[in-house]
């Protein structure tokens, strides 16, 4: 009980920082947005092709966005010690690891929210009727996300080229979960029988089991100097 | 000097940054109800000596025990014994003081929270600014605001890394107050400070550090500011010349 409740506790800290400053929701949906609006340019007027490719597309938009989220979501801790404070509490380093997770999954999760409707609009995809089900992909694909971009983002902290080391590292270990979070989109946006996105699914539930379990059990050596 | 058992016994205490010796054989015991003041120039170790006191830095050889346990095995359990005040205030700007002591609070897992945290407040006169985000803070508010948050309880080991940094009379004041309540009921504190006047004021027992190694060590009764200042400038001349 005390892990998680100072895991909530750390959680509720990094959403109520960002509730005051929206300094990354507002960067994240702004960048994820314009990545979306430009690469509608890119493919011209060719409709077969956007909708061919459109939930790669937004999903790299959303994984490209998530990578400033993650950033800023370590800046505040570095910023004033407060990282060095987080660490010398008696808590143990699994709370701050699942703290810092449940934050930032939180607000990758609100940028979706407003970036798939945005998506529907410029892509002139029929997401509403899709909702429920994309949601159902887009959970899983998300926590993932967060969970290797928790760890990264703590473990790059204390490099002077984070910014850079950042993407660097995430993108390639999220490959397995893109591909899962893109085909498991597909299913979805073509209409296509949910059964066909199992497997998919299964595939970010494995994924998602081994880098949680994977992250709590180094985490505490990562952070450490 | 007390006679109990040591709270901090450190032996043969080294730490290596990369190639660079910052610790080269540290053995130092503060027992409980003592002070104990660490001198010396920059670069000289006493940050880093109180890091791994603190169970934040692994040391690279040698042992360090709080309270018995072995720093580097149980840090989770040393923490929670320990007390900190270090160079950066650790507070988070975009929310408010009392915000930010709540926060401290649960993850110490102080009791009677709400109490604690408006007695410290109190004590270091930021009631009135307690809803007040502390962006909006000047750096001596921010101090005291840290030293609010290390007031929210009663650790048997206290570690204070240039405390006098940014505070003013009447917050030196609230932190000394704290240090000898602490004091008498059995804490053991190390404070590493510039401040030899300060330092000297307030400490059992001082210790210069130089270039890693503690190159003296004295009860206070024993010898005086000034000639800590000669020691201190000779350590800190061999620091620059080296």
């Amino acid at each position: 009980m005390t892990l998680v409740r100072r895991a909530l506790a750390i959680a509720r800290k990094d959403l109520l920082a960002e509730w005051r400053d929206r300094e990354s929701f507002t960067a994240m949906v702004f960048f994820a947005f314009l990545i979306l609006f430009l690469y509608s340019f890119a493919f011209g007027g060719d409709q077969a092709l956007i909708r061919a490719a459109s939930s790669g597309l937004l999903w790299l938009a959303l994984i490209f966005t998530s990578v400033l989220g993650l950033a800023r979501s370590v800046q505040w801790e570095l910023e004033n010690e407060c990282l060095d404070g987080l660490l010398l509490y008696p808590a143990q380093r699994e709370a701050i690891y699942l703290g810092k997770l449940l934050g930032n999954l939180a607000v990758i999760l609100l940028v979706e929210l407003v970036i798939f409707p945005l998506f529907a609009v410029l892509y002139n995809v029929d997401l509403w009727s899709q909702l429920p089900k994309l949601l159902l992909i887009a959970l899983p694909g998300t926590v993932g996300l967060a969970a290797v971009g928790t760890l990264l983002s703590s473990m790059t902290a204390g490099l002077r080229a984070r910014e850079a080391m950042l993407p660097f590292l995430l993108f390639p270990l999220t490959i397995p979960l893109i591909l899962a979070v893109v085909r498991g989109t597909e299913v979805v946006l073509r209409g296509e029988p949910f059964d066909l996105a199992v497997p998919w699914l299964k595939l970010m539930g494995a994924f998602d089991v081994v880098f949680v379990t994977a992250s709590l059990l180094t985490f505490e050596y990562l952070v450490e100097e | 000097m007390p006679e109990q058992a040591p709270v901090i016994d450190t032996r043969g205490l080294v730490k290596w940054y990369g190639a660079n010796p910052a610790l080269r054989g540290i053995d130092l015991c503060v027992a409980a109800g003592e002070i104990l003041v660490l001198f010396g120039p920059n670069g000289s170790g006493k940050t880093t000596l109180l890091k791994i006191l603190s169970g934040r830095v692994r040391p690279t050889g040698g042992t360090a025990r709080v309270a018995g346990r072995d720093v580097g095995a149980d840090g989770n359990g040393t923490r929670g014994l320990i007390g900190t005040l270090g160079h950066g205030h650790q507070l988070y700007e975009a929310l408010s003081a009392r915000e930010n002591l709540t926060f401290a609070a649960t993850m110490l897992g102080v009791d009677r929270p709400r109490e604690r945290i408006s007695t410290a407040l109190v004590r270091t006169g930021l009631e009135a600014v307690a809803e007040a985000r502390v962006r909006t803070f000047s750096s001596g508010m921010k101090r005291r605001l840290a030293l609010a948050k290390l007031m929210l309880r009663e650790p048997k080991v206290i570690l204070l890394d240039e405390p006098y940094a940014g505070l003013d009379v009447e917050a030196t004041k609230v932190l000394e107050e704290y240090l000898f309540a602490s004091k008498a009921a059995g804490a053991a504190a190390v404070l590493a400070t510039h401040n030899l006047t300060k330092g000297f004021a307030v400490a059992d027992r001082l210790a210069i550090l130089g270039r890693g190694r503690l190159v003296f060590e004295s009860r206070r009764d024993e010898t005086s500011v000034e000639a800590l200042r000669d020691l201190f400038a000779l350590h800190g001349e061999a620091q620059e010349t080296a």
